[in-house]
């Protein structure tokens, strides 16, 4: 038979393998090992242990994912952690074990398609089978009568079978001919390609990764970003990415709108729209265009998109000496903690005097106390009625020591807490254009309230390769699940004056409706020689 | 209407249809029930009046004009689920007047919505095939799902930003419809897998006996998953990339909703492995759809509930 039976051969013969190893020699236990590898009860496997392996992953915070989140588990779990660090749980979709998981699916895989596109190429090229000798053995057949000739019947068969690999081959004197015919080859084709784009995914991810960026800024109205490596507030790139060779660009935040549910129940306070509006220029000079960057439509430069995924308040602080020398001037973004915008922020004033100062507090957008004495809350996410809280520290800020520091968090260990009249934390509780004057005379003002965008800025710049991966891989396995390949047999025998013919079919993927499928067949080529019939009789 | 009189009407809908579906439950578990009784039944009274003639056409005992009482029994349950659906469909319909979107902006409309399709695409089958011995399946499945989606219920309402996006709609589309699917495939392998075993044992009963052969059962299963998988490959692995991508600045970030549709995936493409594996194919084939539909359910259901996410939109 043909080179697919070959095919349906070797793969039996590849589930049979797993049988103990022979004691053979090295070579031969290679061989035996690339056997079980490539073999579809391996991959089956391996598809299986891949997905247990990717749970983790759900359950223990990763830190490709939420750095915070992992750091914020690592407190909570003192004692497991440590052991899961090990085991590489807080970065399982890096870590050793999934990937050698991974890459050896990759080997079978690549290890089954190679010889199977062999075959199928031959298949390709090769003609239908021959007929097999007894048509009664296969799974469906049938026979009849008509007193057409056989070149008739096998003309007639020809037109029935319809789009498929067909050859007619006949006897010199014309008593005796069959038909072979075969179709469906796009199935194997389709499911040679689905394998193949799954590695072509797999590839572009891997590589995606290595060459993209990615990064968060925090960006005030009114302030420009630009894209260089000590603007952003967080960055990660692929170890064959260079951060010098940030494509230059740069941004202008004017304005950012942010709407809330305004209706009485429980969407109150829900987001319904975010919109980040302002110019950029592409490259280190140019033209400056307007942009305006929404949720789900983020801004391209060049290969880069600017997304907005977050957005709060900056209070412009103002601080100023006793002295009257303005020493601090500028908006201070506070990172929003709830849905109603409760955000706490940190406000770090290095050039004043001696000492230097440090506030630590939060902003309420809309504030509202339940009771007189009771601690201010906010009641909705827009700034209806904005308020600050602070409490201020004198010392080192820290900020010389080399060491790199978040701007959100204060370090207060070389400081002390500026303290009342009464003894007490001194507090600064401000709103829009108040000011606050501190026991040694400098002033605190809010001098207006800013809001800030939080833009994600990414490069990935192959990752076309994996979506268009998986979209022709989709096409292919919708051939390889839907199509049906079958061959069908046709024989004709003269005596002279009736013809007996014989039709059988078979299915490489065996289905149950072939008998009815051939049923008809027989009566569509009957029909198909009904004329003639009606001539002779 | 105003958009809170079609909101409170959706609700009233979608809790009168949750009942009526309980009661076609309750219909078909007890026919279920008479099915047993009625089995033994026909025995007796062949051996009883001797000249019946032909038990082939097992004729209703004495009293001709009476059918069985499972019979009665089945299309009312069938008459009830009608109902149901109807009134399913009333309130996904509402509930995207009043909403004006999709309906399928959350989990509990996601749960409502692929019962509410389910619903009618079953009752499409039973009026063009015999189909009637999954009803107790499709009913008892649909209310577990109607069940998860009250527990995740939240009222008519605009999406938030993230979710403004004709991807979301295709994505979340295309996932429900496998979703059913595979809820069909699972129903047809848990079938296959009861008969089998009865069948190993010799101990088919009258009610596996009304289900249809195991190898059509292992063929249901493997069409539905195969026209699931390849939803779930778009919806999952396509559509919900280009939406995150859009919404989040990231084609993929093994967020865990994410992961679970990866694993979700990867259990399925095992299950279409398994079916072309010797030693695989039929038992282990079918106990790998259900562990598949098992990571579908936590995928779409557990990981917003037990996982924080970027997904868990929905709280
Ligand atoms: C991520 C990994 C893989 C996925 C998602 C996948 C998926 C699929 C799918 C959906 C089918 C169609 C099943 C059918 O025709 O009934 C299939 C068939 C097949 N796969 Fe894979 N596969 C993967 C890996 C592998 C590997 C590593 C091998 C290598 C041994 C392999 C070998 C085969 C074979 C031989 C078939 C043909 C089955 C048939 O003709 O019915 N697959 N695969």
């Amino acid at each position: 038979m043909s080179n697919d039976r070959d095919a349906d051969g070797k793969i039996t013969q590849r589930d049979r393998a797993s049988t103990p190893a022979p004691a053979l020699g090295t070579r031969e236990f290679l061989r035996w090992m690339w056997t079980q590898l490539t073999s579809m009860r391996t991959a089956l496997l391996l598809l299986l242990l891949l997905a247990v392996a990717s749970l983790p992953g759900s359950f223990v915070p990763q830190r490709g994912v939420d750095a915070r989140a992992v750091e914020a588990f690592r407190l909570r779990h003192p004692d497991l952690s440590p052991w899961l660090e090990k085991l590489g749980a807080f970065n399982v979709y890096a870590s050793p074990w999934f990937s050698a998981i991974y890459l050896l699916l990759m080997v079978s895989l690549i290890g089954c398609i190679l010889p199977r596109s062999r075959v199928y190429w031959r298949a390709l090229r090769a003609r239908p089978p021959k007929a097999p000798r007894r048509f009664d053995r296969l799974p469906a057949s049938g026979t009849f009568e008509t007193t057409a000739d056989v070149d008739t019947v096998l003309a007639a068969a020809r037109r029935v079978v319809g789009r498929a690999r067909v050859d007619v081959v006949t006897d010199d004197d014309g008593s005796r001919g069959e038909l072979r015919s075969e179709r469906g080859y796009l199935r194997e084709l389709g499911n040679l390609v689905f394998h193949v784009s799954v590695v072509v995914v797999l590839i572009g991810v891997a590589v995606g990764s290595l060459l993209g960026y990615r990064g968060a800024v925090i960006v005030t109205e009114g302030d420009r970003f630009s894209n260089v490596l000590t603007q952003y507030d967080e960055f990660t790139s692929g170890t064959w990415f260079d951060p010098d060779s940030l494509p230059p660009f740069s941004l202008e935040l004017d304005d950012l709108i942010a709407e809330f549910d305004i209706s009485d129940g429980p969407q109150r306070g829900a987001p319904r729209l975010f919109e980040a509006d302002g110019t950029f220029i592409d490259g280190l000079d140019g033209d400056e265009n307007d942009y305006s960057i929404r949720v789900n439509h983020p801004l391209s430069i060049g290969s880069t998109d600017i997304f907005l995924v977050g957005q709060g308040y900056s209070p412009v602080i103002k601080v100023t000496d006793p002295q009257g020398t303005v020493v601090f001037d500028e908006p201070v973004p506070f990172l929003p903690e709830d849905a109603t915008y409760t955000s706490g922020g940190v406000v770090k004033v290095p050039d004043t005097g001696p000492e230097q100062l440090g506030m630590q507090g939060f902003f309420l957008p809309t504030a509202a106390r339940t009771a007189e004495d009771a601690a201010s809350i906010s009641l909705f996410p827009a700034a209806a009625n904005p308020y600050i809280a602070l409490q201020a520290w004198r010392g080192d800020l820290g900020l010389d020591d080399g060491t790199p520091q978040s701007v959100y968090v204060l370090d207060t260990s070389k400081m002390t807490q500026v303290l009342g009249e009464d003894g007490k934390p001194f507090r600064i509780e401000l709103q829009p254009g108040q000011t606050s004057t501190l026991p040694d005379g400098t002033t605190v003002e809010f001098t207006e309230l800013r809001q800030f965008a939080r833009f994600q800025i990414s490069s990935s710049p192959l990752a076309g390769l994996p979506l268009g991966g998986v979209a022709v891989g989709l096409g292919g396995l919708i051939l390889s699940l839907f199509i049906r390949p079958r061959r069908t047999w046709v024989r004709a025998a003269s005596d002279g004056s009736r013809t007996v013919v014989e039709a059988a079919a078979l299915d490489r993927v065996p289905r149950d409706d072939l008998p009815d499928d051939l049923t008809s067949f027989i009566d569509r080529l009957r029909d198909e020689l009904e004329p003639q019939e009606k001539k002779t009789s | 209407m105003t958009l809170a009189d079609y909101a409170e009407f959706s609700n009233y809908a979608v809790a009168s249809g949750t009942v009526v579906l309980a009661l076609a439950f309750l219909a078909h578990l007890a026919e279920l029930l008479f099915v047993r009784q009625e089995d033994a039944e026909p025995l007796a009274a062949a051996v009883g009046s001797g000249t019946q003639g032909s038990v082939a056409v097992a004729p209703p005992p004495e009293d001709d004009e009476v059918p069985p009482r499972s019979a009665v029994l089945s299309r009312i349950g069938i008459a009830l689920t009608v109902v149901a659906a109807g009134l399913l469909v009333a309130g996904v319909v509402t509930r995207a007047l009043a909403s004006e979107r999709v309906p399928w902006g959350n989990m509990y409309e996601f749960g409502l919505t692929g019962v509410s399709i389910a619903l009618v695409v079953y009752l499409v089958l039973v009026r063009i095939t015999s189909v009637q011995w999954i009803a107790p399946l499709v009913a008892g499945f649909g209310l577990a799902i109607l069940g998860l989606a009250w527990s995740a219920y939240v009222p008519a309402g605009p999406l938030v930003p993230a979710l403004h996006s004709y991807w979301l709609v295709i994505h979340v589309a295309a996932v429900m419809i496998a979703g059913a699917l595979f809820l069909v495939g699972a129903s047809a392998s848990l079938l296959y897998l009861l008969k089998e075993r009865a069948e190993n044992r010799g101990t088919v009963g009258p009610i596996l006996r009304r289900v249809p052969t195991i190898a059509a059962m292992d063929r249901l299963a493997y069409r539905t998953h195969a026209v699931g998988f390849v939803l779930w490959t778009f919806g999952a692995l396509i559509a919900g990339p280009i939406w995150a991508h859009y919404a989040w600045g990231r084609y993929w970030g093994w967020d865990p909703k994410e992961v679970w549709a990866f694993v979700t995936w990867v259990v399925y493409a095992g299950y279409l492995h398994a079916r072309a594996t010797a030693g695989w194919k039929g038992r282990r084939a079918a106990i790998i759809a259900l562990l598949g539909f098992a990571t579908f359910l936590f995928s779409y259901y557990g990981v917003n509930i037990f996982v924080p996410g970027l997904h868990s939109y929905a709280k």
